[in-house]
């Protein structure tokens, strides 16, 4: 057996992070038994909140497993905000230059390009064609574009249809302009805290200097971001909450029969067990004529995690480690063909794992926005349909 | 001119280590009219009510003030010290300079400054205080005892054979409470059955007990040694003085409701006695299943029942009560895991909790003792799982205290009545009772596995369909277990019963932070109430195991007797008057006090004030726009000099 000295300072260094709910674990595990990734890795969270609370060596070895998905903080007797103290042992192990190869790209473009995609931040409004005017203090809302929305190919379909369907209903909005930067919400969990504090500096600039009050966020990291780490009063609401009420209000009324599809919906953990949004995206989805919508086992507060968050999208995971591949054939076990979800994470992870598993003909990846608007059979001058139908 | 001795305790460390007790000493004689001031380490021992005793001798004192702890700890104490040299023993001020000072900074500084404007405040209100004669009242010697579960069943006989007259009151049909429903108990595995019924017995047998099963207390007033009770029988529609037990009607009546002692697991008769043993042997009928109640005819009971012993229209009665004295007793709830969805209870029917699993035990349960699940197949493999909602923030953060050791009964009961493989997942084993970690080595050594990791989830299994899986960490080895059981146990946390709040208002009882009633203080008086007269005892104060439960039994029951043994007691004389000159007949007093002690006389147009429900809260006084009411004691003229002496320094 192999010789450990608790190192007390360590463990202080921790506490002083942010950390400081390691000291209420009793260690009972419900945290690992919870846990999504227990049975398909070695990351045990209870053991790295233990190595934590002595200070013992190899803390940095086991840190990057966690993806935030907060199963284990509501399950835990103890109310330890694993969480915070994941990211807080990561702010101090990272900081001491423990960066994994793989997330040293994405740091580094957030440093550099404002965004975890290199992306030109010249270009963030492209995909946007000219055709949707900036924010200004008279409109209502500000639709917030997500990064991965205005960068990832993917994504950029979302961002179209989200704009596409926020015109249709007739509100007044606008874009950010391209002096914006990533809310930086993975960029804290990764523990760079002081790159964070730039982004979220430079974000509330834009904020105050144009009198933001009301913002649409297509991104569930997003809205957590806004409204937990910003510290403004403004009002932040997620794209499936704003659309179920402008369907309810009689704003955008579903027409267009899906012709009897099977939907299955992922709550993402964000969006659920960040935020207790639950219901609305199933409004949304039972709205459209001709969706036959069905649950997976694992839903609602217990839903499964895609394995994106926390940093995670921007690691690499091997085959029979990734947990979006686990979350596509609990899809595909329902009779499912198209799995709906409000995440423009959990779209990539899952994007990627229908590739790996070779199941593009079996399932479509679609957020619940995508689907509303291929309802609304409404002419939208650019079609947004491209890669996403469902037929 | 008074003559002011003040007496400054050092508490061991507990005060001086952040009050410099010789400043406040110094400062103390520093001021008008005190004639001596004085330190001492511990000033409650003998060599420090001595030591206050000869200064009130030698110096001639009039007034003593006693800088200490709280008044609620030894104020008793200090009125009779000062009181044995003859001067009355309301002339005695305390300063709390402990609870309200020492244990509430870190810093000397202010915890000295705090003492000495303390201090000076007593001054100026000592100099007011004038001597007061304490009430004597007639005590009833009559005892009401609420509960007749172990702890009221054991209350009952003990003061009972004093001599004094008991009513023990039962919100069941049977009195027994949750010990009736086990099979053994642990760590000795006796009998249950054979250690309870007979006390049960005795209780029916008992000349000085009236059992009253079936019955709700509904309202209470009064003051301690005369408190004016009524109690609800409700109806039972059998008149019992006529029914000779024979259960003729039982075997006859076709309604079948769910049966609460089998915890659900059964059904039972509408006309029934809940088990075998159930004191009295007497039934009820259950309007809920009752066919004739349901439907409007049936009443075969009443054919068959020669007695003529069956009423349909016997309705609620209220009997009122007189005691000296009360004992809560009422026991228990286990926490409803239904919401806790991870575990599947209520859904996974080979999931259990902890008293249906009793019953599956018990031979006069609804298996016969067989330990069979739903479906009547036996079960190969167990797993018992610890801290279901204790130990829990979501949940209840108390821990249940026997559920470790009732899951290592379980064990050991598992593997005499089965071939099953038992498992244990456990966080932290508590066995700290007298023979408690002998019977853990004991059931370590029946090859009961133990895996310490808390049960997180229960699913069913894919491969074994009917199978229950148990996932958790054994933390130890730090390895992911996924177990295939038949049965999960779940043991859940011990909560207040549901209806406490009720009973906590009825009583003027308050509770802690759980819900359960709380004791006067937790190590000197842990038996007492806020309530004087009230007393309570076993689960209702916190999860205790039987040996605890009785000893709190009787332990009420000799705290009792400290007031009904004798026929008058003697009453605090700080309690609030009326003059009647300066009453305008408002009422505000009428409103505010929680006793129920003023009352307005429509005939004088005045308000009068019961002293013996008077508990001396001056709320009254406070809200009296006219300056009417004078609370004995703390009169505006002492309150207001205290405040002009805090203000001062």
């Amino acid at each position: 057996m192999s010789i450990a000295t608790p190192f007390l300072e360590m463990s202080q260094a921790i506490v002083d992070a942010g950390g400081e709910a390691l000291k209420k674990c009793y260690q009972c595990g419900t945290c690992t038994g919870t846990c999504p990734w227990t049975p398909i890795t070695h990351f045990n969270i209870r053991m790295l909140v233990r190595m934590s609370q002595l200070g013992l060596e190899g803390i940095e070895d086991n840190m990057w497993g966690c993806s935030t998905c907060k199963f284990c903080v509501d399950r835990c007797p103890r109310g330890v905000e694993i969480i915070d103290l994941v990211r807080a042992i990561r702010s101090v192990y990272s900081m001491g230059g423990m960066l994994p190869q793989s997330l040293r790209a994405f740091v580094g473009s957030m440093s550099a390009r404002g965004n975890p995609w290199s992306g030109d931040q010249e270009k963030r409004n492209d995909w946007a064609k000219g055709k949707y005017p900036l924010y200004t203090a008279d409109k209502e809302y500000l639709n917030w574009t997500c990064c991965t929305s205005a960068f990832d190919p993917r994504n950029v379909h979302v961002a179209k249809a989200t704009a596409a369907l926020l015109d249709a209903a007739g509100l007044s909005w606008g874009l950010p302009s391209t002096a914006v930067n990533c809310c930086g919400e993975s960029l804290s969990k990764v523990g760079d805290s002081e790159l964070f504090e730039r982004l979220k500096t430079n974000n509330l600039q834009f904020f105050d200097n144009n009198e933001v009050k009301k913002m649409i966020v297509a991104s569930p990291h997003c809205l957590d971001t806004f409204t937990k780490q910003y510290g403004r009063d403004y009002k932040v609401i997620h794209l499936s909450e704003l659309l179920a009420d402008l369907i309810k209000a009689g704003k955008l009324t579903p027409k267009k029969d899906l012709g009897g599809i099977k939907v299955t919906y992922h709550d993402p953990c964000y969006l659920g067990r960040h935020n207790q949004v639950y219901d609305a995206p199933r409004e949304v989805l039972q709205a459209i004529p001709g969706i036959d919508f069905i649950e997976m086992g694992r839903n609602r507060e217990q839903s499964m995690c895609c394995g994106g968050g926390g940093g995670g999208l921007w690691m690499e995971k091997m085959k029979g480690e990734r947990l979006s591949d686990l979350r596509i054939e609990e899809a595909l076990a329902t009779g499912a063909t198209v799995l709906a979800t409000a995440c423009p994470y959990c779209i990539t992870m899952f994007e990627d794992s229908v590739r790996t598993l070779n199941a593009e003909d079996k399932i479509k990846i679609k957020d619940v926005a995508e689907l509303l608007l291929e309802s609304l059979d409404i002419n939208v001058a650019e079609p947004v349909a491209d890669v996403c139908t469902t037929s | 001119m008074s003559r002011i001795g003040v007496f400054v305790c050092h508490c061991g460390l507990n005060i001086a280590k952040t009050v410099r007790v010789s400043e406040l000493v110094e400062f103390a004689r520093t001021l008008p009219d005190v004639v001596v001031a004085e330190e001492y380490k511990f000033m409650c021992s003998t060599p420090g009510q001595e030591l206050i005793q000869n200064d009130i001798k030698k110096y001639k004192l009039d007034r003593v003030i006693v800088a200490a702890c709280s008044p609620l700890m030894h104020e008793k104490t200090f009125r009779k010290v000062i009181a044995a040299t003859g001067l009355n023993q309301y002339l005695l001020t305390i300063v709390n300079v402990r609870e309200q000072t020492s244990w509430v900074t870190s810093d000397i500084e202010v915890g000295t400054a705090k003492g000495k404007a303390l201090i000076n405040g007593a001054v100026y209100r000592a100099r007011l205080l004038s001597p007061l004669v304490s009430r004597v009242i007639d005590v009833n010697p009559d005892i009401v005892v609420v509960g007749g579960g172990i702890a009221g069943i054991q209350a009952a006989l003990e003061l009972a054979d004093t001599g004094k007259q008991v009513y023990l009151v039962e919100k069941s049909p049977t009195i027994g409470g949750h010990m009736a429903q086990f099979d053994k108990t642990f760590p000795t595995l006796d009998c249950s059955a054979c250690i309870l019924t007979p006390k049960m017995d005795a209780v029916l047998q008992h000349k000085n007990i009236k059992m009253m099963t079936y019955c709700e207390v509904t309202e209470v007033k009064g003051y301690v040694g005369n408190f004016d009770i009524i109690v609800k029988q409700k109806a039972r529609y059998v008149d019992h003085d006529k029914c000779n037990a024979c259960l003729a009607c039982t075997e006859k009546c076709p309604g079948k409701g769910v049966s609460e002692w089998d915890e659900g697991l059964a059904k039972k008769k509408a006309i029934s006695i809940p088990f075998p043993q159930a004191v009295p042997q007497k039934p009820v009928i259950d309007r809920d299943s009752c066919t004739f109640f349901l439907k409007g005819k049936c009443r075969l009971c009443e054919k068959v029942c020669e007695q003529k012993a069956i009423d349909f229209e016997q309705q609620d009665t209220f009997v009122n009560i007189k005691a000296g004295a009360i004992i809560v007793a009422t026991g228990y709830d286990l926490m409803d895991t239904k919401p806790l969805v991870q575990y599947g209870y209520g859904k996974l029917p080979g999931v259990y909790s902890a008293l249906e699993v009793e019953r599956l035990f018990n031979s006069a349960g609804p298996t016969g003792g067989k330990v069979t699940l739903r479906d009547g197949s036996e079960p190969k493999s167990i797993a018992i799982l610890h801290c279901i909602g204790s130990r829990d923030k979501n949940n209840h953060e108390h821990c249940s205290r026997v559920c470790c050791m009732y899951s290592l009964k379980f064990a050991h009961l598992f593997k005499e009545k089965t071939s099953a493989d038992v498992y244990q997942f456990y966080i932290d084993m508590r066995a700290a009772g007298k023979g408690y970690e002998e019977f853990y080595n004991r059931i370590i050594e029946e090859d009961v596995k133990f895996i310490r990791g808390k049960g997180a989830r229960i699913t069913e299994s894919k491969e074994e369909p009917g199978r229950l899986v148990v996932e958790a960490e054994d933390t130890i080895t730090t390895k992911f277990i996924n177990l295939p059981v038949d049965m999960v146990v779940l043991s859940p946390a011990i909560v207040p019963r549901a209806d406490a709040k009720d009973v906590q208002r009825m009583f003027n009882l308050s509770s802690d932070k759980h819900g359960f009633f709380m004791e006067r203080h937790p190590k000197l008086a842990p038996l007492s109430t806020m309530t004087e007269g009230v007393f309570i005892a076993g689960v209702c104060q916190g999860p205790k195991d039987i040996p605890d439960t009785v000893a709190q039994a009787l332990g009420a029951a000799a705290e009792v007797l400290t007031i009904v043994s004798k026929d008058k007691m003697e009453l605090e004389a700080t309690t609030a008057i009326v003059n009647p000159a300066v009453c305008c007949g408002c009422q505000n007093c009428v409103r505010v006090c929680p006793y129920g002690a003023p009352s307005f006389n429509e005939q004088k147009n005045v308000c009068e004030i019961n002293e013996a429900l008077c508990k001396g809260c001056g709320q009254c006084a406070a809200a009296c726009p006219t300056s009417a009411i004078i609370a004995r004691h703390f009169t505006n003229e002492q309150v207001l000099a205290e405040i002009e002496g805090l203000m001062e320094y």
